[in-house]
């Protein structure tokens, strides 16, 4: 791992305007992805990964507004670039995305081969040819045979469809490879295999990965770094075995709660009760306060900032000290059921 | 009596080459046997889970029995009745006993309805209850699913995360109170903590109501949670069927073997064993007979060239493999 | 569903789709108030000092000048806009609505009653609207209606054709089978999940409709197949072409031809506007 920052982006807000008023979807979120790193995001369904990554993008919606003080990729500042010049040198040369839609991103009335063909012919001079020699290498990275490019999308399953996604997203060697819930479509094999291809691709071409997904077994496999996102804000950042040795914030505690296990078939699960937080109107408490068990009075009154415990492991809560033993009380399903 | 009762049900799509291959080149038709040969049941108040890799017809078997596709050969049974070849009236009124919840929530929401209207057209459609009883019956179904309805209700689609349509797809299936819910990798894109609020409420469900359900997800750990019994499959064979826990403690068939030893595990310092089984993942086109494993399965000789073993549905709760060489497999072969 | 406030913005998000609109509107009120707008009748003799008012261009007192026979073409305009809005709406939104329901139709069954209903677009497609409209007004006589009838089913086929199009493209999506699944029956599907996703198109046609009904109605009269009751544009250029001072009388000539590229274009660009919704590959560009 090179210690450059390849994407550099600090404090990055997101609000989505709603008649209802404005939905704050990602607040005051400050990273940085290293070069040859694979930067995991895990998080609630809602809590703003998605808007995170197409506000890097600029693929928001038109109800969207992104304000920062650095997006950096590479030295460039992506906030002033124009719109043209991004599209052109940044979007899928330099940065591309497996989108969380990726089963429904392909054109229906265009044969699946051929989209992929016509993005790379869009971005780099080659023949048809040349190009198509290149999608069939993609597919079987992706484990699809050569063949299946000449199908339509509706002849694909989801996996497929997903997989031809990520091959796209290959296609350019890219040296930032953004992935959306990449592997929601497909079996653990597949998974395994496609993964292991990737993390091979990483190594020969050395770009950078950031991984949304929901599946923690995915991010402690993949990760370099790990940051866990609640209600819109990046709760805890640490490197993924400090994260899984020692997990200080208690969001994080119950989301390792919550995981399932198959070697522990039909154990209880426990889950963390009540909803997501509504993310309308200004934030004045810790996100995560109606749900957390160790509340205390400043909880509700105060947005907790960002405490280092120790190198590269970052946290935001006020009871960031004793780690220790709400580690232990979290075990305990009394803890998270009863004292709500 | 079974709920549902599939008889060697097969689905195959034509493969239709291009116009000029056609001519130039007078391709043959080619077939993809996306399920052959399926022989299944579905007991009253049970959880079916199916696993099985990805593109091996999972979802077109979830189709066939929401009766969205009919199978080109085989009978489905519903309550002892064919219910395959229904058309028209009547098979808009046995729809609605069989709910399907589908795959990509991307894809399977209109959008341009918002979440109210969505979750509301099936009764709707149906006129099942008076709109003011539809009104109460979609806010409670929304705020089970974990949405809260004064903050949704008037979305579109696109104004949700991908989790929320997900739920959305939830809600619009579960509201229409079906005896049958069949659905398709419904919580691929939520979290632990919701994902363990859902499975509640479908195993409430089943023993408030006594619907059965059909899971399909290619993540063991969730099935180890809420199936009764899981099928395997297999470029649209099927391969193993079993209690669950049977099936996941002691696999039989390499395939289902091979599944289980590929589950990942949330620790960073573990590395998943590289899979024993070689080869590429393939597609069912003009299948030769015999099993599909056989090109990747470490165990194959002749007979599993030749012939397929079936699975044989006369008892649910018979653990089997359809594999000639189960004597063979050893278990640190895993 | 959108709201009228979409709609708004979906227009007034490209400048000349939004003066296009305000063309449109412009018109419409002329439309509404043309006979308290118009000084004289259509056919009403004016007379300047004893003499009649022949061939005068545009000054104070007649801003669009004067026919040979001393009609007040400012007035004449202003009726004629009446006729004109009212040919092209009535036989833009008949011909929309026939050519939607064609097109939903045929596309969402498919088979039988597709081939059945391409077939009989198809046989439309070979008649020449000249020729025909002849025929009918010989039948009927020149009348407002029977002009109106000729535009219709001369103009529903296309966009019987593009909805139809559209129609298969989204009966194949998911969220289709998905009603299906809930237990909506073929016209629930049809008006209420399908319809609203070809709405843009549908709009987008309706104004390409009303457009070329102008043109046609414009080109009818011009030819005299139009009303003989009733003024209008096409009709106007027709007495122009009758009276034969094309040569002297450009004032005659450029006042109806201003009107329709006028209405005409304001309407492509409004539909411009929908077209972008409509397709939204080139909104992205
Ligand atoms: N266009 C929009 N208008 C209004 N609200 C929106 C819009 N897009 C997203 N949201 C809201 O913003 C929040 C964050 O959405 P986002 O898609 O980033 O979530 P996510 O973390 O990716 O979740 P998931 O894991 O479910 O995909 C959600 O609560 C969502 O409802
Ligand atoms: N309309 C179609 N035309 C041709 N082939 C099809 C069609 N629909 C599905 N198939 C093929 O049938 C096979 C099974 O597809 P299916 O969608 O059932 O897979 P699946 O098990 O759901 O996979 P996944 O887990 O990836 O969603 C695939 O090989 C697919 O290519
Ligand atoms: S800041 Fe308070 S409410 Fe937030 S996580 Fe920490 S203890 Fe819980
Ligand atoms: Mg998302
Ligand atoms: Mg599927």
């Amino acid at each position: 791992m090179t210690t450059k920052a390849v994407l550099e982006v600090r404090d990055l807000n997101v609000r989505y305007n709603t008649s209802a008023g404005p939905i704050h979807a990602v607040s005051e979120v400050s990273f940085d992805v290293f070069g040859d790193e694979v930067f995991g995001i895990a998080g609630e369904s809602g809590c703003g990964k998605s808007t995170l990554i197409r506000a890097l993008l600029r693929l928001l919606s038109p109800n969207g507004i992104c304000e920062s003080a650095v997006i950096s990729f590479k030295g460039h500042d992506l906030r002033t670039m124009p719109d043209r010049e991004f599209r052109k040198d940044i979007l899928w040369r330099e940065i591309s995305l497996v989108p969380q839609s990726a089963m429904n991103s392909l054109n229906p009335v265009y044969r699946v081969g051929a989209q992929i063909v016509e993005a790379i012919r869009a971005h780099r001079r080659c023949t048809r040819a040349t190009a198509r020699e290149r999608v069939a290498e993609l597919f079987d990275v992706v484990g699809l045979q050569a063949d299946l490019m000449d199908s339509y999308p509706h002849e694909f399953s989801g996996g497929m469809r997903q997989r031809a996604m990520i091959a796209m997203a290959l296609a350019l060697d890219p040296a930032l490879i953004i992935m959306d819930e990449p592997t929601t479509g497909l079996d653990v094999l597949v998974q395994e295999r496609i993964l292991r291809r990737i993390r091979k691709i990483r190594d020969a071409i050395a770009s950078s990965i950031i991984l949304i997904t929901h599946d923690i077994a995915v991010i402690a496999e993949m990760c370099d770094r790990i940051a866990v996102m609640y209600g819109g804000r990046f709760m805890e950042q640490a490197r993924s075995l400090d994260l899984f040795e020692s997990p200080h914030h208690p969001y994080t505690l119950g989301l390792k709660n919550a995981f399932p296990s198959i070697h522990a078939v039909g154990a209880e699960l426990i889950s963390i009760p009540g909803f997501p937080p509504g993310l309308i109107g200004p934030q004045t408490s810790c996100p995560f306060e109606p749900r957390c068990p160790f509340r205390i009075e400043r909880c509700a009154t105060e947005t907790p900032q960002p405490v280092t415990i120790t190198e590269q492991h970052e946290i935001r809560c006020f009871r960031s000290a004793e780690a220790e033993s709400l580690r232990e009380l979290a075990k305990s399903k009394a803890t998270w059921h009863c004292s709500n | 009596m079974a709920l549902f009762e599939l008889k060697n049900v097969n689905r195959h799509f034509e493969i239709r080459p291009g116009l000029v291959s056609r001519v130039l080149h007078r391709h043959p038709t080619r077939w993809i046997k996306a399920v052959e040969a399926l022989n299944l049941t579905l007991e009253e108040d049970e959880v079916l889970g199916i696993a099985g890799e990805s593109g091996c017809g999972k979802s077109t078997t979830c189709m066939m029995i929401a009766g969205l596709a009919p199978p080109t050969a085989g009978e489905i049974h519903y309550r002892g009745k064919r219910v395959d070849n229904l058309e028209g009236e009547a098979l808009r009124r046995h729809r609605r006993h069989v709910q399907m919840i589908f795959q990509d929530p991307y894809e399977s929401l209109n959008p341009r309805f918002r979440v109210f209207d969505i979750v509301a057209e099936g009764p709707r459609a149906m006129a099942l209850w008076p709109e003011r009883g539809i009104g109460t019956r979609v806010a409670d179904i929304l705020f089970a699913v974990g949405l809260e309805p004064g903050k949704y209700n008037a979305r579109f689609p696109h104004e949700l995360s991908g989790g929320e349509r997900q739920r959305v797809g939830i809600a619009s299936a579960l509201v229409m109170e079906p005896e049958t819910v069949i659905a398709d990798e419904p919580l691929s894109m939520l979290d632990v903590s919701i994902r363990a609020g859902i499975l509640d409420l479908l195993r409430g469900l089943a023993q408030e109501r006594h619907f059965s359900c059909i899971y399909v997800s290619h993540d063991l750990s969730i099935l180890g949670n809420i199936a009764d019994r899981l099928l395997v499959m297999y470029l649209g064979q099927a391969v193993e069927i079993g209690p669950l826990k049977q099936v996941i403690r002691a696999p039989k068939h390499p395939y289902t073997r091979a599944l289980i030893g590929a589950v990942p595990v949330p620790d960073p310092r573990y590395r998943r064993p590289i899979p024993r089984i070689s080869g590429d993942i393939a597609r069912p086109i003009d299948p030769p007979p015999g099993c599909r494993f056989a090109p990747r399965c470490p165990y194959a000789d002749a007979s599993c060239r030749k012939t397929f073993l079936g699975l044989d549905t006369s008892d649910p709760l018979h653990h089997q493999a359809a594999c000639h060489r189960l004597e063979q497999i050893t278990d640190d072969d895993i | 569903m959108r709201g009228v406030g979409e709609h708004y913005r979906i227009i007034h998000a490209n400048r000349l789709s939004r003066i296009g609109f305000w063309i449109i509107v412009g018109f419409l009120t002329v439309a509404v108030f043309a006979p308290w707008i118009a000084p004289h009748g259509p056919w009403e003799m004016l007379f300047v000092d004893g003499r009649i008012a022949s061939l005068r261009p545009p000054s104070w007192a007649f801003p669009v000048g004067t026919t040979h026979l001393g009609y007040d073409l400012f007035s004449q305009l202003v009726l004629a806009t009446r006729t004109t809005v009212i040919i092209g709406g009535v036989s833009g939104l008949i011909s929309i609505l026939i050519g939607a329901n064609i097109g939903l139709i045929a596309g969402y069954y498919g088979g039988k009653i597709d081939e059945i209903l391409m077939r009989f677009t198809d046989i439309l497609y070979g008649m020449p609207f000249l020729p025909f409209i002849i025929v009918l007004i010989a039948l009927f006589g020149r009348k407002l209606e029977y002009v109106i009838l000729a535009i219709v089913l001369i103009i529903w086929r296309t966009s019987a054709r593009v909805i139809r199009a559209q129609t298969i493209s989204i009966r194949q999506r998911q969220f289709i089978t998905a009603a299906k699944a809930r237990g909506c029956s073929d016209l629930r599907i049809i008006y209420r999940h399908i319809l609203p996703n070809v709405l843009p198109l549908l709009l987008l046609y309706a104004s390409f409709n009303i457009a070329w009904s102008i043109i046609t109605e414009a080109s009818a009269s011009f030819l005299g197949f139009g009303d003989g009751e009733t003024i209008s544009w096409g009709g106007m250029l027709y007495e122009l072409w009758l009276s034969g001072k094309t040569r002297v009388a450009w004032w005659w000539f450029a006042a109806p031809s201003i009107c329709i590229v006028l209405l005409v274009t304001s309407l492509v660009f409004v539909s411009r506007a929908y077209e972008e919704v409509a397709n939204p590959r080139l909104r992205k560009r």
